[in-house]
């Protein structure tokens, strides 16, 4: 057992750390999400540049490397930045996607677009009665005059307003639940029968509900009917980035509020000299370093299963979904009134944290689905 | 004992219900249902209607305009308006400024203020926070020297919830030496807030709303006569209006509604093929959430009935400001947790006063996540729930 990082590894979590640190800071962020895209081309080009959009794909397919560990050596530093370029949706998911189910031509055509950061893409899966249900999928994909047609409604799609190509899961066949009968389609994002209304999360990041109706394919991605387990995979994939994030972003609010304690004073002494809240920041530091423990189990447990070990992952996910849920609430009650504040990372860390706890199946779903398995 | 209401009580809820229905607008009473904004305007005419019911001061003496009610009735009174959507009145005039002018003001004082405070003809906001001085409340640097017959006020106060509109504020200041830190220094005065020496700059919270902001004090020449009883005494009367700040904090009502329109909401929201109350562990945590709260309404209603037979609300009120906030916390986290992926989407124009867009999602989903953000504020303000802690533990247990 070893759980050092390869040199690789450093220099690719030095990089990033890197970039969070000199170019990522709050105020940069803060006007990143009020231009109009809402999030920075030019980052976009510097993460293609860098490699980093490289990372999540496998030699073979011009990637370098495609492990678990490594996408979470990225994200950590991402969540630390609250960072809000599309790289899960485009990179993650919907490449993901791509790498894992595609024919050769599709992975010709699509993946050194997308390493090279000439195409930004969506994933939509999720739907208005769908929940967390993978399976749940009422969103048709019919032949009409020899040709397959896609009409239905997705969900606050990520990265759904600015991609340029979607895949789209779309029913075959079959009844609303059904594991068969769910298929992967590549959609021209930019056709006059896709409607989006696209909007900013509460987390920043951007998204979109998207109409389809007659909507034409570019073309099924992996083989009709079966894309059930490969839906399940990529979202685990997705689920694993998030949870990297969330132990980032964990990181930093307690750190903000481990400093804010040790020099706001109240009652002529530094708040952090009160046992109780003493106490109170212990509880954070312990949630974080139980969330960063399980998060290193579920990618090491993954990588060491073909990038795919369910019952790790939603181990993860549960129980850093209940550390975030402490750390995020944590952070604001101890900052007091300042940590409600716009103007302060300390919030903005709370409300990603908190979106993090339901994207991809709230803590309880995963909890129920560790159960299950 | 009894729990029942007599027939008289019984009577009175009728007449609630009715008045309620009869005068309180739809569009008000949806949009407060929905958590959307009210514009100042819209409080204002709901604020008018109750006071000429004679409604508008449940908590004030007849003489004054107040409506006598036993403990019973406003608690009547609290629950049919939650039940109905008709939102709570705003705190600082009728709540919190008034009782104090009432309690401690002189006669002048009183025939100045009160009429307009009831007739919700002026707004008032609270000058008690500063940047320095938030959970240590006595420790505030903001000064008022006297020259002549008016004092001269220079400081900073800060999270004044609604400041923007407000006509009044209504302030704790340091009237003694400036070196003086102890609570006798510090002096309870009425300020207009036209003063054009007064700026008032936003703070936007973390949900996108402009709410509180911040108060600046520059040379603002106020007349002697706008000081409260006695120079020294403010703290004395700060406390008691922060004890009753706490009694009526604990949202019992309005937390009874948000259960039972959750569970609704719960039961027609789709889980795949199913709906989400049939989810085992989504409706225990509904189930815990409503035992805390019938905990919680017989907690007040032993302190309500306390007050009723003569008793001050003491210390012990504490309790509810503490579990009456995390009740409401609770409920706002299990309204994002049903919103699923649609408590996500953002729309900052729903804060404008002319909105009338569409939210992304179904009712109710997209506002979740931002009352549950805004709410964090509950267990901060009126002394954070670690002041509370400490308020009990010092105070009734004795530590």
């Amino acid at each position: 057992m070893d759980f050092s990082l390869s040199s690789e590894q450093q220099m690719l979590q030095d990089s990033v750390s890197r970039f969070i640190l000199n170019d990522y800071n709050f105020e940069t962020r803060r006007k990143i999400l009020k231009s109009t895209a809402g999030f920075s081309q030019e980052n976009w080009n510097l993460f293609a540049e860098l490699g980093w959009l490289m990372v999540p794909f496998t030699e073979e397919d011009g990637g370098l490397g495609g492990s678990m560990v490594d996408l979470m050596l990225i994200m950590e530093e991402f969540g630390k930045g609250m960072v809000v370029e599309p790289f899960l949706a485009t990179a993650v998911m919907a490449g993901g996607l791509i790498a894992l189910a595609g024919n050769q031509e599709q992975k010709n055509d699509y993946l050194p677009r997308i390493m090279e950061g000439q195409l930004q893409m969506a994933f939509a899966y999720a739907e208005p009665q769908s929940r967390y249900n993978l399976n749940n999928v009422k969103c048709s994909a019919i032949k009409t005059n020899g040709e397959i047609v896609i009409t239905g409604q997705k969900s606050v799609v990520l990265n759904g307003n600015h991609a340029d190509t979607l895949i789209v899961a779309a029913r075959t066949s079959g009844n609303t639940n059904d594991n068969n009968g769910i298929s992967l389609f590549l959609v021209d994002a930019n056709h006059s029968s896709v409607k989006r209304e696209g909007y900013a999360n509460v987390d920043g990041h951007q998204a979109a509900d998207i109409w389809f109706d007659e909507t034409p394919t570019l073309g099924l991605l992996g083989e009709q009917g079966k894309a059930f387990p490969v839906i399940n995979n990529i979202i685990d994939k997705a689920t694993l980035a998030i949870c990297a994030e969330a132990v980032g972003a964990m990181q930093i609010a307690h750190e903000r509020t481990l400093e804010y304690a040790k020099t706001r004073k109240q009652f002529g002494r530094t708040i952090g000299s009160f046992q109780a809240l003493q106490h109170r920041l212990v509880n954070m530091f312990i949630e974080h370093q139980q969330a960063k423990s399980i998060l290193l189990m579920a990618a090491l447990k993954m990588d060491s299963n073909n990038g795919n070990d369910a019952k790790a992952l939603s181990a993860a996910k549960s129980r850093i979904g209940k550390a975030a849920n402490l750390v995020g609430r944590e952070a604001i009650q101890l900052h007091g009134a300042i940590g409600m504040t716009d103007e302060l990372d300390v919030g903005h860390l709370f409300k990603r944290l908190t979106t993090i706890q339901f994207l991809f199946g709230s803590t309880d779903a995963h909890t129920k689905r560790f159960a299950s398995l | 004992m009894n729990l029942n209401f007599t027939a008289e009580e019984q009577d009175f809820q009728q007449e609630v219900g009715q008045f309620l229905q009869e005068k309180l607008p739809k569009d008000i009473a949806e949009k407060t249902k929905n958590s959307l904004h009210l514009s100042k305007d819209e409080c204002n005419e709901w604020q008018k209607i109750l006071h000429k019911q004679g409604w508008s001061a449940i908590n004030w003496p007849v003489e004054h305009g107040g409506t006598g009610w036993t403990p019973t009735q406003k608690y009547i009174f609290a629950n049919e308006c939650a039940k109905a959507g008709g939102p709570d009145v705003i705190p600082f005039g009728l709540k919190m400024v008034a009782p104090v002018i009432y309690t401690f003001g002189n006669d002048e004082q009183k025939q100045r203020f009160l009429p307009d405070i009831l007739a919700s003809n002026v707004w008032w906001c609270q000058g008690y926070s500063e940047p320095g001085a938030g959970s240590d409340l006595a420790s505030v640097r903001t000064t008022a020297v006297k020259e002549g017959n008016k004092y001269v006020v220079n400081g900073t106060k800060t999270w004044t919830t609604l400041g923007q509109h407000a006509d009044w504020i209504f302030c704790l200041v340091r009237t003694g030496e400036p070196s003086a830190k102890n609570q006798e220094a510090i002096s309870f005065l009425l300020i207009n807030m036209h003063d054009p020496k007064i700026t008032v700059s936003p703070i936007i919270t973390i949900d996108g709303k402009h709410e509180v902001n911040e108060v600046h004090f520059d040379d603002v020449s106020v007349p002697a006569e706008n000081l409260i009883g006695e120079e020294g005494k403010g703290w004395t009367y700060a406390k008691v209006l922060l004890t009753h700040e706490r009694t009526g904090i604990a949202r019992v009502a309005i937390s009874k509604d948000r259960l039972i329109q959750l569970k609704a909401l719960a039961q027609t929201s789709p889980d795949g093929e199913n709906k989400l109350l049939d989810d085992a562990i989504f409706s225990q945590k509904v189930a815990q959430v409503e035992i805390d709260l019938l905990a919680l309404e017989y907690t007040e209603l032993r302190t309500l009935s306390a007050i009723s037979t003569g008793q001050a609300p003491g210390p012990e009120s504490s309790i509810l400001k503490i579990v009456g906030t995390q009740v409401i916390q609770a409920i706002d986290e299990l309204y994002v947790e049903a919103a699923g992926y649609y408590s996500m989407p953002f729309v900052p124009d729903q804060f404008h006063d002319d909105f009338d867009g569409q939210c992304i999602g179904p009712d109710m989903a997209t506002n979740s996540s931002l009352r549950y953000f805004n709410n964090r504020k509950a267990s901060i303000y009126g002394g954070s729930n670690e002041i509370q802690t400490n308020i009990i533990s010092k105070a009734v247990l004795g530590l």
